[in-house]
């Protein structure tokens, strides 16, 4: 249990002593809270050109969520340097040398890891929901409160599929060791392939539905979806594509030289 | 016992060997230099010795033990493979801190092992503001955290200015001298020759040479003789006579080979021969390597 905890240690000491996870981390809320703002300050202007149906389906806490889809990118940056920074300094092979249970080394980065991305992730999430309710509210438009039917758990869904990204990031990382090349990948995965889902052909369309940013992000909606029933289910089958990325790193960080 | 056994260790990357059947053993209480010219596979064997590559046959023991089977590395070997490792936003203090913690060492070590590498100044700097030299000091500092009995050293003078190649020779000298053994790879022989006990030669991943320093230099290849005389032609065809060879030397000497001053001395004064000059030429360390490891050199260049 000690030489666990001693790698996690490291593994922490590494992570608060580079200015680049304090910048990346800034960013995070930056970006989040940013955008959150503006959709919400936007938001009296489209209710007004809403259709009776769509201001039926109207939903205040899936639209303080939205700035997810450019915050996933930013906490995959963080993910991503946990392992690709090593790799790129060369440094990999110092640690490898001070701990060459390889194994543990890669389990500690991603505790951490997912450590961090669930509390910045909770945190930005609410404070999203928090700071985006009351400027619907201040415009006319209906908004929720953390109360509500379904509201906590949406917000909590988001703070935990930010977590589950930065897993996946951490996965790319180590599978690919070169912070471009992962990152490209992350964007594939998080941006251009939901962008470009009715292109792919219709049996593919299944995996969608538990794919980032389509059927995985379905739970942070309050307002019932007929094509996700139980989007919590969806949330939990894009973690387990997210573990078996993370299956595949463990093999190949414990097989392959540095 | 030897503090790390290498035993038929291959390596292949592709269809190229890097290491070859390579086996030698390093003892501890000396400076054992690893030799070999640019690409002759010493980056690579280190590498499989501290586990960061896998060999494809042959094995590697420290002290008996597979290096993934120590339980606390750092104790035991202390391994600098590539000075630039090292994050260039991070302090030296903090490089240094998360590698002692990563092993249970006290945080004491990290201002200890900064002294003995004279950077506590610069502690709370950023290593990427280092240079070169500083970082070798650095990764030094890494290696001696754990107070390990095995060293292992790649090319750690590089960069360094005269001053801090001392320092490195001194540090290696004392180390060994505390009863560690300390592997030390280098490409250049004239530094080893005046740091190292010992001497593995390899050339294309196979073993060249495994000796003493000393050995090395009386075993490849006798020395020459540098001999004036005063009338160099007629004496050149009484050495050749006599047996040896005799090639012409700069301003009008000779250079002998295959016989020895002693003989050369007496066959001038048998045929009353004035000499003005008769000098053993000491093959240097640096000759003795280029000449095991001439064919092995992967690219050659080719004299104007």
């Amino acid at each position: 249990m000690r030489p666990a905890v001693h790698t996690l240690h490291a593994e922490w000491i590494k992570l608060r002593s580079l200015r680049s996870t304090w910048y990346t981390l800034a960013c995070l809320f930056a970006v989040g809270l940013g955008i959150t703002a503006l959709a919400a300050n936007g938001a009296g202007r489209d209710w007004d050109t809403l259709s009776e149906a769509d201001r039926l389906a109207w939903d205040p806490t899936e639209h303080s969520l939205t700035s997810y889809i450019v915050a996933q990118l930013v906490i995959g940056v963080l993910g991503i340097l946990v392992v690709t920074s090593e790799f790129a300094t060369g440094l990999m092979r110092t640690t490898l040398t001070a701990t060459p249970r390889r194994g543990r080394v890669l389990a500690a980065k991603v505790a951490l890891a997912a450590a961090v991305a669930v509390v910045a992730g909770e945190v930005l999430m609410f404070a999203a929901f928090l700071i985006g309710q009351p400027l619907l509210a201040r415009q006319g438009v209906p908004s929720a409160e953390l109360g509500d039917p379904g509201v906590l758990s949406a917000v909590v869904a988001g703070g935990l599929y930010l977590a589950a990204i930065a897993l996946l990031a951490v996965g790319l990382g180590t599978v690919m060791r070169a912070t471009a090349g992962a990152l490209a990948t992350l964007v594939g995965i998080i941006l251009l392939v939901p962008a470009l889902a009715g292109l792919f052909p219709s049996w593919m369309q299944g995996v969608f539905d538990y794919w980032p940013t389509i059927g995985g992000a379905a739970a942070m909606g309050t307002v019932a979806d007929p094509d996700y029933p139980h989007p919590w289910l969806n949330l939990g089958g894009m973690c387990l594509g997210v573990a078996a990325v993370l299956a595949v790193a463990f093999v190949l960080f414990r097989r392959r030289d540095v | 016992m030897s503090m790390i056994d290498v035993r038929g260790l291959t390596k292949r990357y592709g269809p190229h060997t890097v290491v070859d059947d390579l086996s030698f053993t390093v003892e501890a209480g000396q400076v054992t230099g690893f030799l070999g010219p640019n690409g002759a596979g010493k980056s690579t064997t280190l590498r499989m010795i501290v586990g960061l590559a896998a060999p494809d046959r042959g094995s590697v023991t420290i002290g008996g033990r597979r290096y993934a089977e120590i339980p606390v590395p750092l104790l035991e070997v202390g391994a600098l493979l590539d000075a630039a490792a090292v994050h260039g936003s991070r302090t030296a203090y903090a490089h240094l801190h998360a590698l002692a913690v990563s092993n249970g060492l006290p945080r004491r070590r990290v201002g200890e092992v900064l002294a003995r590498t004279g950077l506590e100044s610069v502690a709370g700097k950023r290593a990427g503001g280092f240079s070169l030299g500083m970082r070798q000091r650095l990764g030094i500092a890494a290696t001696l955290l754990g107070d390990p009995k095995v060293l292992i050293f790649d090319e750690p003078v590089n960069g360094l200015d005269p001053e801090g190649i001392r320092w490195a020779r001194d540090l290696m000298r004392s180390l060994a001298a505390e009863g560690r053994a300390v592997l030390v790879s280098s490409h250049l022989m004239s530094e080893m020759a005046q740091t190292a006990d010992h001497l593995i030669v390899i050339g294309r991943g196979r073993l060249v040479a495994d000796a003493a320093v000393s050995e090395l230099t009386h075993a490849s290849g006798e020395g020459t003789v540098l001999v004036r005389a005063a009338e160099p032609g007629d004496f050149a065809l009484r050495l050749s006579a006599a047996g040896a060879g005799v090639r012409e030397g700069l301003e009008g000497s000779l250079v002998v080979s295959g016989m020895s001053a002693g003989d050369i001395g007496r066959l001038a004064a048998y045929h009353g021969v004035a000499l003005s000059e008769l000098t053993p030429q000491r093959v240097s360390l640096e000759d003795a390597f280029m000449e095991l490891t001439r064919d092995s050199v992967e690219y050659q260049g080719v004299a104007a």
